[in-house]
């Protein structure tokens, strides 16, 4: 399957996953992950074509809720928890670049 | 120098007009003041979990049906990246397995414009940049709004069928009207409920390639759309023709500067990561569910539009009432016997398709078949539709309370008669052939009944006591 | 210490305040809290003031519930409305949600009283509670060893009498790991039978609520005040819990029980001999009393550790995208961007482990290894489950060891992959979905308690209760 995890792999998924290593960190990390993908290689050996996935262990189908608008009564608790709110909005540093 | 064809393909995203979210129970609506409509679950606090909204499914499969697509078993997955606006740093939406596929719309010229899939998602809330700027280029933070985080969407995306800048426009008059008359969304751009982004690029004419396109964001009306396509377009060629070659990038138009900018580019392919999200189940409707939604659906804008032509009526005015939203209204009015295109000109012209307030179709029709039989002058009649959205009631009281009486024939002559030996010398030059002294007597009859009468028939009575 | 149900039949006929109970349990955790840390949070004024409203109810007449008074912990990763909920993480230190979980509310409706969170893995990752940021939860029975994980403070503050009965979440041993490690009863109910919402997600496919009890009998109560159907999880099981409590009476005469050989030194290695042995043990006890004892193979089991550790990475990877800095949690610097101020909140706020399974599930999931990886590894989950269905076609439930080892030494499963092994035989329940329980039997090297796992079939939940309770016998 894969060959063995290189630095700059595991840099470019800490990039994606929006975390900072440090250079020590990617020399103990990459042989780290390295091993489990390599663990996780011997289920090669098995035989999974015509099996469909599965997503959920019991299958359900349909499951809704009504179209129905139910208050929240705590709503000035969930701001108060903002790590910054200026006029009941959240306050975030200047974005760059644009939305997708 | 050689040709240039435009090659077009749309992505629309539609609120549905739900009374709560997708996922969440808040309420759905536009504006508010900052952060009320929001619930644990939209705000995506630690533990939450989304529930489907049944509603919104329902809306998504009346507009699959309205397109023609096919209605699947679909599931909803994850598509991940990180921005302020999105409470869970993810956003629900469909990927490989949509809801809606393979429908097509056809534009009023015949043009067929195929779907490929019209899938639901949740919205993502809005961020305010303040600064100098107002701009997110220079801003010196942002704040963060989420009213609208995990409002229903539906994405609703063409194929690049569409070939020019009128097209698109059409194909989303078309669009919106079959997502009004359906009742899934209000189609009101100016709001945002109705969003669209352009992918554009050109080829040499009568190629079937396909070049890079570059999509352009951040346009807000159906002229700009209009306006950044052929803006898009033009830059293609020209660089073409230079020699160079665009990059596939995302572009912004700038209304004002009446030109599209580069964005973020994509010079690095986004990673989204899509999984099927493990907190929902499969969306499986049923064909029984599927023929109960067809069943409930109203006559659509393209088959009305279709009905009115073949009973006579102007297209271009019918494609207009459409547009506007008021094809159910025209519909009832013409069924308990309104003309058709009278009907669709006040529908045209005179309804203000956002304060309807208490016209109802029957209203309408009375109007229209009293200013037929004379009984209303158009400008009269336009008084009277205007009362009725405002206050509602019968067209004959509202003509009769505004002393809209319908002027007796021979009171009418009566006073031409007057008019005329009022005026001997312009009666002989107009009986002579000085066909524009009609004007003067027109006006003044208008005068002596205080434009109670109506124009037709003293246009009539002029005729008939020259030619006497 | 009286156990849950003793509590709550005293309670409920009088004859023992609630007050009394919690007092107990608050002395109890203040005499050994410096020693164990099995808590991140005591709420004993909260827990008193509650007690009090339980002893006014039965005062008046009324019937508090079946958990009347008693005191109850809940790992720190169950969302308490005002209370701390930190997922031992320092991302969310000190964060209050302003909702309780489905289970919260379950518990306060049956008159149990919580009087604290109790500490974990940071995140519920880990197995061994060595990965909370608040520091390591020891084990009640020796302090210089770890009580297992993730939900370790759970498992030890019922190990030492703190409370009769906690909650830990298990997504691929978490309950049944710790409760084999201290000498409790531990149970991961059928995926579905207990509501998730409020449960913060490691992986949601995998997750579930369950109990940390003494006996049996308390684990069965336990189950049925917090199972059910809930609206708010769309992948809950529209259908009543199952009743549990009758089966704890059947003995084993006739019991179809099926030992699982790969965990019973054949294809899996690295198993304590004295694991096997008590594990074999329990295997003849359960014949000693009528059951029909056989071993079965089940060869797909030896790859869920591989297909766990891409599902359940992918699915943590996106569920812990959310802690940003934006809306709750601690905003770590400003930085000069919001994408800078994100780096450097989540950088500094998660810890080692977290972040290597972030890295691994986003890996997982990236382009160009999506099929290899995720997708294949669902698919494996689909085999294990169709195993598991043909082996419960003979046998009512199956036997093995719930851990390779008995409890052991701080640090002595530095290495990722070592500490994953141990997760060998609790993980094939979790793909599956199925529920699984670990009783207390006998003890291993040191005198350590050695945990069985019994493994049952979906919403078996009564037939492995039948069995564990002749285990606790037979013990
Ligand atoms: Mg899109
Ligand atoms: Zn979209």
């Amino acid at each position: 399957m894969a060959e063995a995890l290189s630095r700059e792999e595991v840099a470019r998924v800490a990039e994606l996953a929006m975390l900072r290593l440090t250079d020590e960190e990617l020399e103990t990390f990459t042989p780290q992950l390295a091993a489990v993908l390599e663990h996780a290689e011997d289920v090669e050996a098995l035989d999974v074509h015509g099996l469909e996935p599965t997503q959920h262990p019991y299958p359900l189908v349909n499951v809704f809720r009504a179209d129905v608008v139910e208050g929240f009564d705590n709503r000035d608790a969930a701001l108060a928890m903002g790590p910054e709110v200026e006029d009941d909005l959240f306050r975030v540093p200047p974005a760059h670049g644009e939305e997708p | 120098m050689s040709t240039w064809e435009t090659v077009i393909g749309l992505e629309v995203h539609a609120e549905l007009a739900t009374e709560s979210k997708m996922f969440s129970p808040a309420r759905n609506e536009f504006g508010g003041e900052p952060n009320t409509n929001v619930h644990p679950v939209c705000l995506g606090l630690p533990g939450t979990l989304p529930v489907v909204n049944e509603k919104a499914i329902e809306l998504a499969i009346r507009v699959g049906l309205a397109l023609n697509c096919s209605i699947n078993r679909c599931v909803f997955a994850r598509k991940n990246y990180f921005y302020p606006d999105m409470p869970k740093d993810y956003q629900i939406s469909q990927y490989d397995q949509p809801l809606n596929t393979d429908g097509f719309v056809d534009l009023p010229n015949g043009t067929r414009i195929r779907i490929e899939r019209a899938h639901l998602e949740e919205d993502t809330g809005k961020s305010t940049h303040i600064g100098t700027s107002g701009r997110i280029a220079g801003a010196d933070y942002s704040l963060v709004d989420y009213n609208r985080a995990g409002v229903p969407l539906l994405e609703i995306v063409s194929h690049p069928d569409l070939r020019s800048a009128d097209d698109a426009r059409a194909y989303v008059q078309e669009l919106r009207a079959a997502l009004v008359a359906v009742g899934a969304s209000d189609g009101k751009m100016e709001e945002g409920s109705l969003r669209v982004d352009a992918n554009v690029s050109v080829r040499p004419a009568g190629s079937d390639e396909l070049r890079t396109r570059c999509e352009i964001k951040n346009v807000n009306s159906l002229r700009s759309l209009g306006r950044a396509i052929a803006y898009e377009a033009k830059r293609h060629i020209q660089l073409y023709e230079n020699g160079e070659r665009p990059i596939q990038e995302t572009r912004h138009w700038d209304e004002e500067a009446g030109r599209t900018q580069p964005g973020r580019s994509k010079e690095e392919a986004e990673d989204y990561r899509y999984f099927d999200d493990p907190d929902l189940v499969a969306v499986d409707p049923s064909a029984e569910w599927i023929e109960e939604i067809r069943a409930a659906l109203p006559t659509l804008p393209a088959e009305l539009r279709a009905e009115w032509i073949t009973a006579g009526a102007d297209p271009e005015l019918a494609g207009t009432v459409i547009s506007r939203g008021l094809g159910p209204l025209v519909a009832e009015a013409t069924a308990v016997g309104a003309d058709i295109n009278k009907t669709l000109n006040h529908a045209a012209n005179t309804i203000d398709p956002e304060e309807l307030g208490q016209l109802t179709p029957d209203g309408l029709a009375e109007t229209v078949k009293m200013e037929l039989d004379g009984q209303l002058t158009s400008t009269q009649a336009k008084t009277v539709l205007q009362d009725l959205m405002e206050l509602g009631g019968s067209a004959a009281e509202i003509a009769t309370s505004r002393g809209f009486e319908a002027m007796d024939r021979g009171e009418l002559e009566a006073m031409l008669d007057q008019v005329i030996a009022d005026n001997p010398d312009e009666w002989t030059r107009f009986c002579e052939g000085e066909a524009k002294l009609q004007g003067f007597f027109t006006g003044q009859l208008m005068k002596a009944t205080r434009g109670q009468a109506d124009g037709k028939v003293i246009n009539q009575l002029l005729q008939a006591k020259k030619n006497a | 210490m009286r156990t849950a149900l003793e509590i709550a039949n005293l309670v409920r006929s009088g004859e023992l305040s609630a007050t009394e109970a919690v007092e107990e349990s608050l002395a109890s955790i203040e005499a050994q809290e410096p020693q164990i840390h099995a808590f991140n949070t005591v709420v004993a004024d909260r827990a008193l003031d509650r007690a009090r409203a339980v002893d006014q109810a039965v005062a008046a007449g009324s019937d508090p519930g079946p958990l009347a008074g008693v005191p109850i912990a809940l790992k720190d990763n169950m969302c308490t409305s005002g209370i701390p909920t930190t997922c031992s993480s320092k991302i969310l230190d000190g964060w209050k949600p302003p909702y309780d979980a489905t289970i919260v509310e379950k518990l306060a409706g049956a008159g149990a009283v919580l009087v604290g969170k109790t500490n974990l893995d940071e995140f519920a990752m880990g197995s061994s509670t060595e990965n909370s940021a608040f520091g390591p939860t020891r084990n009640p029975l020796n302090p210089s060893l770890v009580p297992g994980g993730s939900s370790g403070g759970s498992a030890a503050a019922v190990a030492a009498n703190m409370v009769p009965l906690s909650f830990g979440s298990d997504t691929g041993g978490s309950i049944r790991q710790p409760a084999a490690l201290c000498g409790t009863v531990g149970l991961k109910p059928t995926y579905g039978a207990v509501s998730r919402y409020g449960l913060v997600a490691f992986a949601s496919s995998l997750d579930q609520i369950g109990p940390f009890t003494n006996t049996v009998a308390d684990a069965a109560v336990a189950f049925e005040t917090i199972g059910g159907h809930d609206p708010r999880d769309t992948t809950s099981i529209p259908q009543p819990v199952p009743n549990v409590t009758e089966a704890l009476e059947r003995g084993a005469d006739g019991l179809r029980v099926g030992v699982i050989a790969e965990m019973m030194g054949g294809a899996i290695e690295g198993f304590e001999p004295e694991v096997l042995a008590r594990t074999r043990e329990a295997a003849d006890a359960l014949a000693a009393a009528g059951a029909e004892v056989e071993e079965v193979s089940l060869e797909s089991t030896i790859y869920g550790l591989s297909a766990y550790y891409l599902i359940a990475p992918a699915e943590a990877s996106s569920n812990l995208a959310r802690y940003d800095g934006v809306r709750y949690g601690n905003r770590v610097a400003q930085g000069t961007s919001t994408a800078d101020m994100m780096v450097a909140t989540r950088t500094a706020g998660f810890g080692a482990e977290v972040k290597r399974r972030i890295m691994l599930g986003t890996y997982a999931l990236s382009a160009g290894y999506y099929d290899a990886f995720y997708g294949k590894a669902q698919r494996v989950r689909t085999l294990i489950i169709d195993d598991f269905n043909a082996a419960y076609e003979k046998f009512d439930v199956l036997l093995s060891p719930t851990s390779p080892c008995v409890a052991f030494p701080f640090g002595a499963k530095a290495d990722p992959l070592t500490m994953y092994l141990n997760d060998v035989c609790t993980i094939p329940s979790n793909l599956a979905g199925h529920p699984a329980i670990s009783v207390p039997f006998r003890t291993g090297a040191n005198d350590l308690p050695v945990g069985v796992q019994v493994l049952g079939p979906m919403l078996g939940e009564a037939a492995i209760f039948q069995a564990a309770a002749v285990l606790e016998t037979a013990a």
